[in-house]
């Protein structure tokens, strides 16, 4: 089959491999059918789990009575709260870390109280999915209701109903910071604060000050595969879980830690994942599934529905966020200031110090003071999705500077370009901004045709919006490269593949040897047999594995250089690795191909195994932007997205047909998040909307091709100057879409998301202010 | 529960199965007869993951019965390529990297094989249509929509018009008329 790298291998300068498109090594499983994801895994003997769910959002549980469920025919085996030694072994502590394992657990199996609709309260396991959903009508729950606190409003007013009553506020002052204990109850977890100089006096200095206020509702990361595993916990023996998982790695801690044994009694093999956007990085069901594969002695298999997925796992948070910018008249920024809270879900832990951190970074600000509250309420337990925290207030920030300029009447693109921040300038965390390409963004955005073509119609506009995500992350990964007889490689990692990774990884080691991507086989393999592995998310696969990779790639070719110097009767230092070639520095006419040296291996030592771990982390910070043209229906209020260009700084494309692939699916999630998607609660907490019918996700009528841009400003973190690609691309559509509506219908949008109906009402206000 | 014995034809293959009268196709392909490649993504015929073919219609099997395959013909996703390789709707998500994850493609492919057997030709438009059933999450449609342009002309034999396609491309173009078709 003739592939893509054909076409584009012609165009490339300075890299063989990289830029290049090559098919994707794990492509034909995936179109053919024959890949194997969580839910498509049946051992022999395999029972099916089935989870009972709370139908309140907030209540005490008095008790449970699980006796007629155990005695109906088919049913093997019911699990509670009580099977998980952590929940009798250990006090709740909220000081301890924000991921604690004990809070971890109540999240999976609820322990005196459940705290949203849809929190886990029992398992049933049984012959077949259908006698374990009957039976979970058996379990008969004795629940004493209590009042819902719905949202951060009721959260935070005086006197709340509370959710915890141990839970008190933390006081910190970085992201790193376990912070201080304040001792003041409530449902307020944390309240992150970061400064920046004086911003009483920057806003002194300013001639125009602009200060409003933005809400986002929940939204999902609606990733079409639900959550599904597989338990076999062996008796006296080891537990293996079969899981579709971000991290195989954190899934055996978390389940060791639930379940109080060693997580060298703990293997889990990856399934394929079937999307996740950081909402897969935490399990749920694999320790109720290994507690009643235990009791039952049987492999058990967990599978939720959609419903189960909308309702019992993390979605993201929503916020309300208050943005002043103060500004001169000719566009400079005196001084920003951020007030953000985030509804954490059921437990502490929302990504709003992600968004505190990055909601002002990329522009260059003397004084900012920015305050960030971490607020439990009775929705579940939020997760991460994509540039966790980043979309809310970059939707608050980006909104705020397009009003601005409007203020100011300025280019939007130019009044951000005035203000970027350079390399050396600092964050909002203090930290100096390293070698970021933001103002090539921003001025790539400004010279995209895109940006002045005609709008070619009535009641359009066009919106435009940059996000910047500030990323430190990076927990490390291991690679092994195993070089065979014909002179091909395999490279195995612990990295599942949400979206092109095994290929983009590939193609890096096959760099480095002078091999062809197709020579390069990658794959992904269980905790027993790699390294240690932080999960797939963070942008950091392609970036942190990559490096791993490399290293691996690299001590190879050390030891096959070896191996030429063997033959050649050298040192090492006399032979070196030149374009794909061992080659003699004594008499240059001595030279192998990698292959030829490949097929002397076994004679001159033995076959070549390296394995590397990269623990540098740090893929760093990258700006994405959109570009979209709207049309407003001015009767119904519907909003057509007629074009639309998507923006991002890449360092290097390893391979460019994903990250397109990157930037047109952010898009898509950003224009979600936008214009359509939130979770419809009934006033005592019920999901209203709990289907994919009514909770809607944009279709391939919703949207425009979606024009890509990629910025190559190289990063010199990685020794082919790669950046992450994943999560920015979510970030800039939210605001981008809401600065385009509101300059279609004339008045300013500060609610997502933007639904038909809200526009009339925007339209209405508008109409009656006479503007 | 009493199972029903049912008389199929699955992939050009006569096949027989048992089946609880109260089991989805979906459940009987995947749990019965092991064909995992029709995937669930909603189980209640919202998001086209599970899309097959019956007698010549695209279906959600998590919305048809098991018992209702009853002399019927199905086309799956493992029917689609033949031993001699892969249908060029296969070929065409593979070149054009029309896919990330991959719980969809199962049923994108399959949906849009149904329209390629009616319609070889069919335009932008027509196929966004054909395809509104199936969600995607990860890829923006982008690169689903200009892989079954170009397996149309794979399978006609046409050079691959898609060239253009695979970065920055056809922007200009307004896509309005895509939602009027």
């Amino acid at each position: 089959m003739a592939t893509t790298a054909d076409r584009d291998a012609a165009a490339q300068g300075k890299f063989r491999v990289l830029g290049t498109r090559p098919v994707r090594h794990d492509g034909i499983e995936k179109v053919t059918g024959a890949a194997r994801y969580g839910a498509d895994m049946l051992l022999p003997g395999t029972l099916h789990g089935k989870v009972l769910r709370s139908p309140y959002a907030h209540a005490r549980i008095r008790s449970i009575d699980t006796s007629k469920a155990e005695a109906m025919p088919g049913v093997r085996a019911v699990a509670t709260s009580a099977d998980f030694p952590i929940i009798q072994n250990r006090e709740v502590n909220f000081a301890q870390s924000l991921q604690n394992p004990r809070l971890m657990a109540e999240n999976d199996l609820a322990d005196k109280k459940v705290l949203y609709k849809g929190h886990a309260v029992a398992a049933v396991v049984a012959t077949s999915p259908h006698e374990a959903e009957e039976a979970l009508n058996l379990i008969e729950v004795d629940y004493e209701v209590l009042p819902t606190v719905l949202g951060w409003r009721e959260a935070m007013k005086e006197n709340p109903v509370l959710l915890h009553d141990t839970l008190t506020e933390r006081m910190t002052v970085s992201r790193a910071d376990p912070g201080e204990d304040t001792g003041k109850p409530g449902n307020v977890a944390s309240h992150l604060q970061l400064k920046l100089g004086d911003v009483e006096q920057g806003f002194s200095e300013a001639d125009v000050i602009i200060e409003r206020e933005y809400n986002t509702q929940t939204v999902h990361q609606g990733y079409i595969e639900p959550f599904a595993c597989t338990a076999q916990w062996m008796p006296e023996g080891r537990l293996t879980i079969w899981t579709s998982t971000q991290g195989i790695f954190g899934v055996r801690g978390n389940v060791a830690a639930i379940l109080d044994i060693p997580e060298s009694m703990i293997k889990v093999v990856p399934m394929e994942i079937g999307g996740g956007f950081g909402g897969k990085g935490t399990g749920y069901l694999e320790p109720v599934a290994a507690v009643l594969s235990r009791k039952t002695g049987q492999p058990v298999k967990m599978v939720m529905s959609r419903k189960e997925v909308f309702e019992g796992t993390g979605p993201s948070s929503g916020s309300f966020i208050r943005c002043k910018i103060g500004a001169k008249n000719d566009g400079t920024f005196t001084a920003a200031q951020l007030y953000m809270v985030y509804e954490a879900g059921a437990y502490p832990g929302s990504p709003m110090a992600g968004g505190a951190t990055s909601g002002l970074s990329a522009y260059k600000l003397e004084h900012a003071l920015v305050d960030g509250y971490d607020v439990v309420c009775n929705k579940p337990k939020t997760a991460a999705y994509r540039a966790p925290g980043h979309p809310q207030v970059c939707f608050a920030v980006e909104s705020c500077i397009d009003e601005l300029a409007q203020m100011l009447d300025m280019d939007p693109m130019d009044l951000r370009i005035k203000n970027v921040a350079q390399e050396g300038d600092r964050a909002t965390t203090g930290v100096p901004h390293a070698h970021v390409g933001l103002r090539e963004v921003m001025e790539a955005i400004k010279a995209h045709p895109h940006y002045n073509a005609p709008l070619g119609g009535p009641n359009r506009a066009r919106g435009v919006a940059t996000g910047y995500r500030l990323n430190g992350g990076g927990s490390g990964s291991s690679a092994t490269i195993n070089v065979l007889a014909n002179g091909t490689v395999n490279v195995t990692t612990g990295s599942m593949d949400l979206s092109g990774t095994r290929v983009a990884v590939a193609m890096q080691v096959a760099e480095v040897l002078g091999l062809s991507a197709e020579d390069v086989t990658p794959q992904v393999v269980d905790t027993d047999s790699v390294g240690w592995t932080g999960g797939s998310g963070g942008s950091r696969i392609t970036f942190d594995t990559g490096r791993a990779a490399i290293a691996a790639a690299q001590l190879a070719i050390d030891q096959m250089r070896d191996r030429a110097a063997l033959l050649w009767e050298l040192e090492q230092d006399d032979v070196e690795f030149v374009d794909g070639n061992f080659v003699s520095k004594k008499n240059p006419e001595d030279r192998f191909t990698f292959r030829e040296l490949a097929g002397r291996l076994m004679a001159t030592g033995g076959p070549v195994t390296c394995s590397a771990m990269d623990t540098q982390g740090g893929v760093g910070g990258a700006l994405a932007g959109n570009i979209f043209d709207v049309e407003v229906d001015p009767e119904t209020g519907k909003v057509d997205i007629i074009r639309a260009t998507a923006f991002l700084d890449i360092g290097q494309a390893a391979h460019p047909s994903y990250v397109e692939g990157q930037m047109q699916g952010g898009t898509l999630q950003g224009i979600g998040w936008a214009l359509n998607e939130e979770y419809f609660f009934s006033e005592d907490g019920v999901m209203a909307n709990s289907s994919l019918l009514d909770y809607r996700m944009p279709t391939t009528l919703d949207l425009p091709m979606i024009d890509c841009e990629i910025i190559e400003y190289a990063n010199p973190r990685h020794p082919y100057g790669l950046r992450g690609a994943g999560e920015h691309p979510i970030i800039a559509p939210l605001p981008a879409l809401g600065n385009a509506v509101s300059r279609a219908i004339n008045q300013r949008v500060y609610t997502l998301p933007i639904t038909p109906g809200s526009v009339l009402e925007s339209i209405n206000e508008r109409d009656a202010n006479g503007s | 529960m009493p199972k029903v014995h049912v008389q199929t034809n699955i992939n050009g293959t006569d096949m027989d199965f048992l089946c609880e009268a109260r089991q989805s196709l979906l459940e009987v392909l995947r749990d019965v007869l092991g064909m995992t490649g029709t995937k669930e993504g909603c189980n209640d015929g919202n998001c086209g993951a599970c899309t097959v073919i019956l007698d010549g219609r695209i279906v959600d099997s998590c919305c048809v019965l098991g018992v209702e395959a009853q002399g019927r013909t199905i086309t799956t996703i493992e029917g689609v390529a033949s031993p001699e390789g892969l249908h060029p709707l296969q070929q065409a998500f593979l070149e054009e990297a029309a896919l990330q994850c991959g719980i969809c493609t199962p049923g994108f492919i399959v949906a849009a094989k149904s329209l390629l057997d009616r319609e070889p030709d069919a335009d932008e438009g027509r196929i966004r249509h054909w395809l509104a059933g199936n969600l995607c999450r990860c890829t923006g449609y982008d690169k689903i929509i200009r892989a079954v342009l170009s397996a149309e002309d794979i399978a006609a034999g046409r050079g691959d018009r898609s060239a253009a396609s695979t970065g920055a491309g056809a922007g200009a173009a307004d896509q309005r008329d895509v939602y009027n078709d």
